[in-house]
């Protein structure tokens, strides 16, 4: 018999890995240029978690999966047009600032105070899921400080798989969470509530699905006309200084050599201390 | 005055400190130099006894967790153990390795301690205050920031720092007890990729990174993935290196395409993947665009083979481009290395 699971999955909006970032200061610290403008996706690791969340919530009759995101109410919007179309999920959206530089640990409590006060929400069947980092702040630490919030203390980073143990009838599950050297540390959990920070997992992007869309889009803009808005403490928090990289190399590009010739320059290059 | 606590953890075997660690106490020596601080070094472990010959002989304060709940990363067990350390040691400033261990659980210690972290940290500095530089939108941006509020917990990635390996011996070392909760989580052990293949070598000095071209039909109208696939093991074979992928390549393997068997997705460099540290990359088969350029951030020297003679990588972003088949240059390369080995 398979258990009832109440999956929270807690996911950022980020700028398009495709744009051009320059950062800027103002007067509450650093930021991007043109932040609002920049077109934004779900962030790419907890767009894994919430689609690991939705599979397990189909394979669990009676679950429900939650995506609680912090961030503009207008961005929010324009990422759920997308987002919506691939798995089905209640939208709790928090209307907040965008970006990387806010605090991490004010976030994690605006994220949990909210979580505590979802209607329905049975903790003790909780599976609080999220990216293992953003690709924004990329800390790694918001999930584990939500956790700690709600008292979950069985918690794991870089999560790759969940499989329910047996037919998932007394709740135990095996999570391979990823360590160094390219392997997996295997566990076994008694059950929920736990905390799962995905990396990849091993799941496509679902397919576009309108129906789909169209049921969660019902709930998502009443959702959004009601968000709630959160201000972010610093916490004593400042920023010395937030630049780009000076890494403009100069490339040298080798068109008229051939193949024994590049290779022999790669192996020697290979070689070479 | 800071307080300064370097939190360790010993290796897979339990018979060393990880190499991560004792970069961490070099940085906690340099830190405590500069503000004239006092050092403390904790150690987790199922016995740290001989860890602790390993470590400076005079000056810090040895202190450990040990017992058998300890040979394992755990979340409820290290969490605990160094939380325990950390009240121990009164620290104002934390600093510990980015290892899987103590990342899993730094943040909730430092929440319990009513303090504030702070991760991947690749230098700290400062003059009037402690300031530790950090990246931001997957190395992109490159922010130094500071914290006034203490306990201040520092996370270092791996390969910022030397590992210590200055003079040691015999120490005393301090027992800290700790209060276990229920433990409600059973660690099994590791496991490797199911293909087999050993592909990923953090300490490699070469990175080699597969693009999804590899799999592109190629001047013939057929793909050659098998080709392709032993092309980069004999490369790996040859040379010992680590190999990284693009996501579309390794993306193709979740979509039931014919792929790289050996390729999974943490193999994945780049925007949704790792940011790796080695001496040198090739890139082959990639185009070279930012999302794939980031993992490439700490890759001192780059090299890359590409048929488009405008991809990412001849615009500044790597140090020689070669505009070529990568099929023909690698199996030449390959031969190469065999005839060199021989």
């Amino acid at each position: 018999m398979a258990n009832v699971l109440h999956i929270v999955v807690c996911a950022g909006i980020v700028p398009d890995p495709l744009q051009t970032l320059e950062p800027i200061t103002g007067p509450k610290g650093p930021g991007l240029k043109n932040e609002m403008v920049l077109p934004a996706v779900l962030d790419p690791w907890a767009a894994s978690a919430l689609y690991e969340a939705a599979n397990l919530a189909a394979k669990n009759p009676g679950s429900k999966v939650w995506l609680v995101s912090l961030g503009p109410k207008a961005k929010l919007q324009q990422v759920m047009m997308t987002v919506a179309q691939k798995v089905a999920f209640e939208l709790v959206p928090i209307d907040g600032p965008i970006g990387g530089f806010p605090d991490a640990h004010s976030t994690a409590a605006v994220l949990a105070e909210t979580i505590a006060a979802l209607p329905g929400l049975d903790r003790t069947k909780l599976l609080l899921f999220g990216g293992w980092e953003s690709a924004t702040r990329g800390a790694g630490v918001t999930l584990q400080l939500v956790g700690e919030r709600l008292g979950i203390t069985d918690q794991f980073q870089g999560v790759d798989q969940i499989v329910q143990i047996g037919q998932g009838d007394d709740g135990s599950f095996e999570v391979l969470e990823r360590v160094e050297g390219g392997k997996h540390q295997v566990s076994v959990c008694a059950g929920t509530p736990a905390v799962l920070g995905w990396a990849t997992g091993n799941l496509a992007e679902p397919r576009n699905n309108p129906q789909v869309g169209m049921a969660n889009m019902r709930t998502i803009m009443p959702a959004l006309q009601k968000a709630k808005p959160a201000t972010l403490a610093a916490n004593g928090l400042r920023y010395v200084s937030a630049s780009l990289p000076k890494q403009q190399r100069t490339t040298r590009v080798v068109k008229d050599l051939t193949p024994d010739q590049i290779a022999a320059e790669l192996v020697e290059w290979i070689g070479a201390e | 005055m800071e307080s300064i606590l370097v939190l360790t953890h010993a290796d897979e075997t339990g018979s060393a400190l990880t190499r991560a660690s004792l970069e961490a106490i070099t940085a906690g020596k340099e830190l405590a130099a500069s503000l004239n601080a006092s050092l403390t070094i904790g150690i987790v472990a199922v016995d740290a006894t001989d860890l602790a010959k390993s470590l400076p002989s005079a000056g810090p304060r040895l202190m450990s967790v040990s017992g058998e709940a300890f040979a394992q990363p755990r979340y409820a067990t290290d969490a605990a153990a160094c939380e325990a350390l950390c009240r121990a040691a009164n620290a104002t400033i934390v600093l510990a390795p980015a290892s899987s261990r103590f990342t899993r659980v730094a943040a909730g210690v430092a929440h319990r301690l009513g303090g504030f972290i702070d991760t991947h940290i690749t230098a700290i500095g400062g003059a009037e205050a402690v300031e530790a530089t950090r990246w931001f939108y997957r190395q992109r941006v490159e922010a130094v920031l500071s914290r006034e509020a203490r306990p201040w917990f520092l996370l270092l990635d791996a390969g910022t720092h030397a590992a210590f390996a200055g003079e040691s011996g015999p120490a005393q070392v301090e027992q800290i007890a700790v209060e276990l909760p229920a433990i409600r989580t059973t660690v099994s052990g590791l496991r490797a990729p199911s293909q087999g293949t050993q592909t990923i070598r953090p300490d490699a000095k070469l990175l080699l990174v597969a693009g999804a071209g590899w799999t592109k039909k190629q001047l013939d109208g057929q793909t050659h993935t098998a080709e392709a696939g032993e092309l980069i093991l004999g490369f790996l074979r040859a040379t010992s290196a680590s190999l990284g992928s693009s996501k579309s390549l390794v993306d193709q393997g979740g979509e039931g395409n014919s792929v790289l068997p050996f390729l999974t997705h943490l193999n994945q460099i780049g925007q949704t993947g790792a940011t790796p540290r080695h001496a040198k990359g090739l890139s082959t088969c990639c185009h070279g665009e930012e999302p794939h350029v980031v993992g490439w951030r700490f890759i001192t020297d780059r090299r890359a083979i590409s048929l488009d003679p405008n991809c990412g990588w001849t615009r500044g972003k790597a140090d020689v481009v070669y505009i070529a088949d990568a099929f023909p240059v690698m199996a030449k390369v390959n031969a190469l290395l065999e005839a060199k080995k021989a």
